[in-house]
């Protein structure tokens, strides 16, 4: 891996720069440690909205005027909210970078939040989550974690409830930003064609001018031992059913979490950096459930966060099986990791699958900047570098320990979306 | 100001003759090579000319089926070796049917060419249609068909299709086929189709990555050279298709929805069309530039009623659809169709401000560098400079076929394909209360 340089300037913004000159491109994250874990009832869906708000102007960049700055020159922007963390991006040919850190510095503390455009994306926001609950799966997903967190705030889905989305205002808006937006908690990761001195001088000039700011106090609401399985059942229109099994899962700085990680592999099928580019056909779930023709898809799902989170399980029902053999079916699978070690063919499997996904997911500076942004959140952004080293480590022994810790049913909340008749559903057609 | 690559590295790293590696193999087949030992991946991608052009309206759905069906076993692998062989080492190839062809896709790391070529190569040209896993993908096909029916945007683009293209004309039809057919197709179908259609004639190989030119050259040799398909038939030609004469309005009602699906638009230009690039920069204006063009700005930003509000030009070998893309409130169509119109209405009745038009052609020019960055870029970039015949120094005359591009052309190529008269409107979602035109 190329060097990476760590610089935390005066204002105790962090900042990381990595030199890639393979292509003539830069990439420039800014992430916020804010997310919707910091939000509490009644303002569930506020870090994501402040993240649109951001794209609506400052003085320097009055609104719909970045849009047209950015793409005149061949870039492109973006940002989204996760659990843990807010994140701004621009990926621009190398010689117009300069516009990307531009906008970042001036954003952070600039940002307008007019209440006319405040109210115009509130129906913005209220349509994102109407296209989400357009998808059936959405509603068993926010149910899932609405059973399986009750205290803490993962428990809402990043949209946030409908009933938030209607009554925040903006001011609750703008309290949200300036409690969180300042560069100290902040983490800025480049990534691209550039030199690193002549770049960090740039960084310094525009962003150690902007204060310091006092860090606001953590909402922190740990979800206490679960006790038992618990269950949701989702009836709505459609034609097709899901099973979700939701087990209580470490976080990411645990020492068990890539244990997590390397059973995840095995039973569902690669995952972490770069792991999406790798099928699933010979998983163990792929070849229980889809080659018994008991569902047609299938896939686990484990996520690096910084409380406590869920390791996911989900398979879509094939046409005219029932919800019962497919839960009877996973729980051999579980069942299986508990009584027997996986074979030593697997493991090697897995951890050449972690080498290959690591190799892909270093060749795009988008890409490695955002998990470099996204490691050093969470422990260090050495963690990135490392991940495939981390699953190397891992024996058959520790994955057995571990499904046998965390993969029981009373730390696990399971779900069936049941699809009522509609009238869209029947096998139509001309 | 003329839009321009904006350094000489950038112009340097835009793929070109000088370093794309092009051979002709005697049985038909291109194959073009671009080097770049910065990555430790390699991506190979192509198609063969076969697609649901090709299949009967009766057995609409047969392209999609063969097509998924090849990767379930061959006469040299069974199903498990196949995908085993694979994901041991980190690769992955996808086989799929489109309307004109079958296309492919994969990526391995460098070392893992040769298995990729090689299982590509029995996929295509060896595969057996076993019994059991031909019918545990139909049940896969089916769940996958009835899940599609509560998607929103795709019974509108579906229902869409059905309204600008006549009946007899391959693109009325979905390329995923439809619940009956798929039902009632043999393993004799499948098989059949791919006696008759898969050959070598008109495939395209592309290969981009850690890979010497001549060795990659040398492996499609290998597992391809001696390939030969004399009953391959050749391209047939479409039956015509007419601007609409009015405007249409259908709605599919899909219970328990929250927002409706609007898909609203036309049959646009071919990729072959003199007044593509016109068209393509016109679509860029009103749909796509700073967050999804005047429409974005006016729907979503202005008004507030829409999450995404886009347009989107096909400009595949045939006329495909033109049309505009919004997810709204289903209380607010009528103000969004209505929105939509206004936009609609401008692109066709004023011409493009020279400010738009340097914006716009800057765009298009300087996003080169971005979608260029990864090996699937080049790839991707590279295939199409082969399939539409634009010649390998296509992109790095890309700026001058811009910059010749005045705002006229632009409104000449609106007004060809589009009338705020004439189009087809499709919604899918929720029952709606009103007129929504």
């Amino acid at each position: 891996m190329e060097k990476i340089t760590r610089h935390e300037l005066s204002n105790g913004m962090v900042i990381l720069l990595k030199e890639v000159h393979s292509a003539p491109v830069i990439s420039w994250w800014v992430m916020y440690r804010v997310g919707s874990r910091n939000e509490p009832t009644g303002k569930t869906g506020i870090s994501h909205w402040v993240e649109h708000m951001m794209f609506k102007g400052t003085d320097e960049f009055p609104a719909g005027s970045l849009d047209r700055l950015v793409d005149r020159v061949g870039g492109t922007w973006n940002a989204h909210t996760f659990l843990d963390h807010t994140a701004y991006y621009e990926t621009m040919p190398a010689d117009q970078i300069d516009l990307a850190l531009r906008i970042e510095a001036d954003r952070m503390i600039n940002a307008h939040f007019d209440p006319d455009e405040t109210e115009s994306e509130r129906t913005v926001i209220i349509s994102e989550r109407q296209g989400s609950e357009n998808s059936p799966s959405f509603w068993l997903d926010e149910e899932i974690h609405a059973a399986a967190f009750r205290v803490h705030p993962y428990h809402h889905q990043i949209i946030g409830d409908m009933t938030d989305l209607k009554s925040m205002t903006r001011d609750d808006l703008y309290g949200h930003y300036r409690q969180n937006y300042m560069p100290n908690n902040a983490i800025g990761v480049m990534v691209g064609a550039f030199d690193t001195e002549e770049m960090l001088a740039k960084i310094r000039a525009l962003y150690e001018g902007i204060p310091a700011g006092q860090l606001p106090r953590e909402f922190h609401r740990e979800e206490p031992e679960q006790r038992g399985e618990r269950r949701v059942m989702v009836e709505r229109e459609g034609n097709a059913s899901f099973v979700t099994l939701a087990y209580r899962a470490p976080a990411a700085s645990h020492e068990d979490w890539f244990k997590l990680a390397a059973l995840d592999s095995i039973l569902g099928g690669p995952s972490g950096p770069g792991g999406g580019n790798i099928g699933s056909k010979t998983s163990r779930l792929y070849k229980a459930l889809v080659e018994k023709e008991l569902a047609v898809s299938t896939s686990g799902g484990i996520s690096m966060t910084i409380d406590p989170y869920l390791y996911t399980i989900d398979a879509t029902l094939r046409d005219g099986r029932t919800h019962e053999e497919v839960q009877v079916a996973l729980d051999a699978e579980i069942s299986r990791l508990h009584e027997e070690l996986v074979s030593e063919v697997e493991l090697a499997k897995a951890k050449k699958q972690a080498r290959a996904a690591f190799a892909y997911s270093n060749e795009g500076v988008t890409g490695q900047a955002f998990w470099l942004a996204y490691s050093e959140h969470i422990e260090s952004y050495r963690l990135f570098g490392e991940y495939p080293e981390r699953l190397q480590a891992v024996t058959a022994e520790d994955i057995q320990e571990v499904a046998r810790k965390y993969l029981q049913p009373s730390r696990r909340t399971v779900g069936w979306f049941i699809p009522i008749e509609s009238n869209g559903a029947e096998g139509e057609d001309e | 100001m003329a839009a321009q690559f904006s350094s000489s590295a950038i112009l340097s790293a835009i793929p070109g003759p000088e370093d794309i590696i092009r051979r002709e193999l005697p049985n038909g087949i291109t194959v073009l090579v671009r080097e770049n030992f910065n990555a430790q991946s390699v991506v190979l991608t192509g198609s063969l000319v076969a697609g649901a052009v090709f299949e009967s309206p009766e057995k609409q759905g047969l392209v999609g089926f063969a097509t998924s069906s090849l990767m379930r076993g061959t006469k040299n692998r069974e199903f498990t070796q196949i995908h085993e062989e694979l994901e041991g080492v980190g690769a992955n190839l996808r086989i799929g049917g489109g309307m004109h062809e079958v296309s492919f896709g994969g990526k391995s790391l460098g070392e893992d060419l040769p298995l990729l070529m090689d299982i590509l190569s029995d996929a295509l040209r060896y595969p057996s249609f076993p019994e059991g896993q031909v019918e545990r993908l139909r049940g896969e096909i089916l769940t996958g068909l009835k899940i599609r029916l509560q998607n929103t945007r795709y019974m509108a683009s579906r229902q869409f299709a059905r309204m600008i293209y006549p009946p007899e004309h391959p693109y009325h039809r979905f390329a995923d086929g439809e619940f009956e057919r798929i039902k009632s197709m043999t393993i004799e179908d499948l098989r059949g189709f791919h006696q008759r259609q898969f050959g070598p004639l008109g495939m395209i190989v592309v290969v981009v990555g850690n890979v010497k030119a001549d060795d990659a050259v040398a492996l499609v040799g290998q597992f391809f050279g001696d390939w030969a398909n004399p009953g391959q038939q050749p391209h047939p030609t479409l039956p015509p298709v007419n601007s609409p004469a009015e405007v249409s309005y259908a709605s599919v009602v899909i219970p328990g929805k929250s927002q409706s699906d609007i898909v609203l638009g036309v049959p646009g230009p071919s990729r072959y069309a003199d007044d593509f690039q016109a068209a393509r920069l016109a679509n860029n204006v009103l749909g796509v530039f700073g967050m999804m063009g005047r429409l974005g700005k006016n729907v979503r930003e202005e008004k507030g009623l829409a999450y995404y509000s886009y347009s989107q030009l096909e400009g595949g070998p045939g006329p495909g659809a033109w049309r505009v893309i919004a997810g709204v409130d289903p209380s607010s169509v009528k103000l969004a169709v209505e929105g939509i119109k206004v936009e609609l209405d401008r692109m066709l009745n004023e011409p493009v401000s020279a400010d738009d038009l340097e914006d716009n052609k800057m765009n298009l020019v300087g996003s080169l560098p971005l979608q260029l960055e990864s090996n699937e870029g080049v790839a991707g970039s590279i295939y199409n400079m082969e399939y539409y015949g634009l010649g390998l120094d296509y992109l790095r005359r890309y700026a001058d076929t811009m910059n010749t591009l005045q705002a006229s052309q632009l409104q000449e190529a609106m007004r060809r394909y589009w009338s705020t008269d004439a189009f087809a409107l499709a919604i899918a979602g929720p029952e709606l209360e009103g007129p929504v035109l």
